[in-house]
C-alpha cells in the first residue's frame, strides 16, 4: 500500500495490462470431505482449476454442489482435505498445511453481506487499514471516504449499513475489500437477491472497478447472462462433488456496455452455458430423488 | 420514516425539524397512551365509589375494595413532604443500583469469557447452569446465615437475581454472532484484542441491553421482596418495600397503593434509563 501519497488513484494504482498481473491462482486435485458426526460428505472431489491473474472467473453450478466449499478454502475460512492451492505460485494450503491463512490479499464478499452494523460505511472501509496499521485513523478515513466518492457512495458515508439500500451496501463492501488492495476478489453470489435494475447497476459498477483496478475476481453465481456478461471464463462445474465440467470463453471485449447482451455472440455463449448447466442441474435433481428414496 | 409533503409547485418540501416535545404531542400513539390511562382511572374511581352512591347491594367485586384515585391522590400529597417517603425511594434505589451495578461489572465480562474460551466455558457452564435456576429469594435464608449484616445479605441476593440473567444473555449473544463479520475482520488483519473488542464487543451490545433491562426488573422485584422480609428493624430497613409493608400493618389501604403506584413509577424511570443508555451506545440501532 502506497502510504506517501494515500490519495492517488483512489489508492489502487493503476497496473498496465500487459504486464504480468498478480493473483494467479491455481487449484490442484482439490478433495474437501465434510464430516460431520461421521458421516462423511464430500463436497469438492479432486478439483482443479487455473485463474490467471487479472482473469474474471465465472463459477456457475447446481445448489449445494460445493462452490462456496471451494471459495472458502481459497480464502482460508476452512481447511482441505487433499491436493494444493497457490496464489502466484505460493503455496496457500496443501499437503502439511491444511488450512490457508487468512490474509488481506484474498477478500471476500459474502453471500449475504457481511458489514459491520455498528460502524458507518466509512468506518467499514477504514477498518482493514487500521487494523492492518497500515494507515492511521484519520488517514484511513479519509482515504475511505475518497474511494466511497469514486464508487458514487460519496453522500452516504456516515450512515449505517442498516440505512441504506442493498445496493449501496454491497457496493461498499467491495470498496472496503479493495481500499486492501487484494491480489484476488472473492465473491459469493454477492447480488442474488436483487431486483434486475439494481444487479445491472451492480455489474456496470463492477465491471468499472475491474477495469479500473485489473483486480482477480472469482464469482460464483446462479446467473448465467451475468456469468457471461462478466466473466473472461465460465467455469460450470459438475453436481456434489464439485468438479469442473466445462470451462467457455468470454472472448466479448471490454470494457463491455449492456447492449452485448443482446447480441449474436452473447446468445451463442448463453446456449452453451446453458446447455451444460441444464445437463448437471438434471443430475443434481436425479442424485435428490435418489437420496430422499 | 416521516412524512414528505408534496408542495404545490410539484417539488418535495423538505420536513421541517420538529423539537423532541413537538414529536410527542404529535404523536398519536402518545395520546392513545394518555387517553388509556385516563379511561383506566376513571373505571377505578366510579367502580370503587359505586357503594358510596347507591348502596352496600352495589359493592364491585374486588375495584370496591380498593380505595379510589382520588383518595390515593390526596395520601400521596400528604406523603409527598415527608423525608421518610423519599428516604424510601433513595434506600430502594440505592439497592437496586449498587445491587444491578456489580451484576453488570462482573456479568458482562464473565458472560464474554465464557462466550470466547472454551477452557474457561467447560469449567465454569456446568456449575453456572445448577445454580442458575434457584430463585434469587430461595437465597434469603442462606444469604441471612453467610453474611454479617442484613443490608449485606440484601445486596448478595439483588446481585444474584441480575447477574444470573446478565450472563445469560452476553454469553447467547456473544455465541450467536455472525461468523461472516469474525471472518471479513480476520481476514483484513484484525488481531485477537481487536476481534474482541471491536467485533464480538459491539455486536453483543444489543443482548447486553436486553440482558441489563430483564436483569433491572429481577432486581426491583428482590429488593422489594427483601425489605418486606427484613421488616425494617435497625438493620436492612427502609425503602419502598417496606414502606408497603408498614402501610399494611398501619391498616392503611391508600398508602399501600401509594407505595405500589410509587415502586411502578420507580421502575418505569430505571427501564426508560435502560433504553436511554441502549440508544446512546448503540447508534445504528437509533434509526427506526
Ligand atoms: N460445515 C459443513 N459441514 C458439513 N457439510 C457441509 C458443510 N458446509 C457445506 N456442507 C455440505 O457440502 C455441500 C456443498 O456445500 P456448499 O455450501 O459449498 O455448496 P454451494 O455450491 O455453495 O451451494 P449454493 O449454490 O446453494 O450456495 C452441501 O451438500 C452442504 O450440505
Ligand atoms: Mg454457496
Amino acid at each position: 500500500m502506497n502510504v506517501s501519497a494515500p490519495f492517488s488513484e483512489a489508492g489502487t494504482p493503476h497496473k498496465k495490462p500487459e504486464q504480468a498481473l498478480k493473483g494467479a491462482i491455481s487449484i490442484r486435485n482439490v478433495t474437501k470431505i465434510y464430516d460431520p458426526e461421521g458421516v462423511n460428505v464430500m463436497a469438492v472431489d479432486n478439483a482443479s482449476m487455473e485463474i490467471a491473474g487479472g482473469e474474471v472467473c465465472m463459477i456457475v453450478g447446481p445448489s449445494g454442489c460445493g462452490k462456496t466449499t471451494l471459495l472458502n478454502a481459497i480464502a482460508g475460512f476452512h481447511s482441505i482435505t487433499s491436493g494444493e492451492i497457490r496464489l502466484d505460485g505460493e503455496l496457500l494450503c496443501g499437503p502439511g498445511k491444511p488450512k490457508a491463512k487468512q490474509g488481506a490479499d484474498r477478500m471476500v464478499v459474502f453471500q449475504h453481506g457481511a458489514l459491520f452494523p455498528w460502524k458507518t460505511l466509512a468506518e467499514n472501509v477504514a477498518y482493514g487499514p487500521i487494523v492492518q496499521g497500515a494507515l492511521s485513523k484519520s488517514l484511513a478515513m479519509e482515504k475511505a471516504r475518497h474511494m466511497l466518492a469514486d464508487a458514487g457512495l460519496g453522500d452516504v458515508g456516515n450512515k449505517y449499513p442498516g440505512e441504506v439500500s442493498s445496493g449501496m451496501a454491497r457496493r461498499a463492501e467491495i470498496v472496503r475489500a479493495l481500499i486492501n488492495d487484494p491480489k484476488v476478489l472473492l465473491l459469493d453470489e454477492p447480488y442474488r437477491a436483487m431486483d434486475a435494475l439494481t444487479k445491472s447497476i451492480m455489474h456496470e459498477s463492477l465491471l468499472e472497478t475491474y477495469d479500473r483496478t485489473k483486480v482477480t475476481i472469482f464469482f460464483i453465481t446462479h446467473d448465467l447472462e451475468e456469468a457471461i456478461f462478466l466473466g473472461d471464463k465460465v467455469h460450470i462445474v459438475t453436481t456434489r462433488p464439485c468438479q469442473l465440467k466445462k470451462t467457455v470463453n468470454v472472448d466479448i471485449p471490454r470494457p463491455r456496455s449492456y447492449a452485448v447482451q443482446s447480441s449474436e455472440q452473447f446468445r451463442v455463449l448463453m446456449e452453451e452455458v446453458n446447455e451444460a448447466v441444464h445437463e448437471e442441474a438434471i443430475k443434481a435433481f436425479e442424485a435428490g430423488e435418489r437420496e430422499l428414496a | 420514516m416521516t412524512d414528505v409533503a408534496q408542495s404545490s409547485s410539484g417539488a418535495y418540501a423538505l420536513p421541517r425539524r420538529r423539537s423532541k416535545l413537538e414529536k410527542l404531542i404529535q404523536n398519536v400513539s402518545f395520546w392513545r397512551g394518555v387517553t388509556a390511562v385516563i379511561v383506566f382511572l376513571c373505571v377505578w374511581e366510579v367502580g370503587s365509589r359505586m357503594d358510596e352512591w347507591l348502596g352496600e347491594a352495589w359493592t364491585v367485586p374486588f375495584v370496591g375494595l380498593i380505595p379510589p384515585p382520588t383518595d390515593v391522590a390526596v395520601a400521596w400529597l400528604e406523603v409527598l413532604p415527608k423525608a421518610g417517603y423519599w428516604n424510601s425511594w433513595y434506600e430502594s434505589f440505592r439497592r437496586v443500583l449498587s445491587g444491578f451495578l456489580v451484576a453488570m461489572a462482573l456479568g458482562i465480562p464473565f458472560g464474554l469469557l465464557l462466550a470466547v474460551n472454551k477452557y474457561f466455558r467447560d469449567l465454569f457452564f456446568p456449575p453456572f447452569e445448577i445454580l442458575r435456576p434457584i430463585p434469587p429469594l430461595a437465597w434469603v435464608p442462606a444469604s441471612l446465615i453467610f453474611w454479617p449484616t442484613n443490608e449485606m445479605s440484601i445486596a448478595f441476593v439483588t446481585f444474584l437475581g441480575a447477574f444470573f440473567t446478565i450472563v445469560i444473555n452476553v454469553l447467547g449473544g456473544a455465541r450467536s454472532i455472525d461468523v461472516r463479520y469474525l471472518r471479513a475482520a480476520q481476514s483484513m488483519g484484525a488481531s485477537q484484542w481487536h476481534l474482541f473488542s471491536r467485533i464480538v464487543l459491539p455486536a453483543t451490545l444489543p443482548s447486553i441491553f436486553t440482558g441489563a433491562a430483564v436483569g433491572m426488573g429481577i432486581t426491583w422485584e428482590v429488593v422489594l421482596a427483601a425489605e418486606m422480609i427484613s421488616g425494617g428493624g435497625t438493620q436492612g430497613g427502609g425503602g419502598l418495600g417496606f414502606f408497603i409493608w408498614n402501610s399494611y400493618m398501619g391498616g392503611s389501604l391508600t398508602q399501600i397503593v401509594v407505595g405500589m403506584i410509587s415502586i411502578g413509577i420507580a421502575g418505569f424511570l430505571s427501564s426508560s434509563a435502560i433504553r436511554a443508555l441502549g440508544d446512546w451506545f448503540m447508534p445504528w440501532k437509533r434509526m427506526f
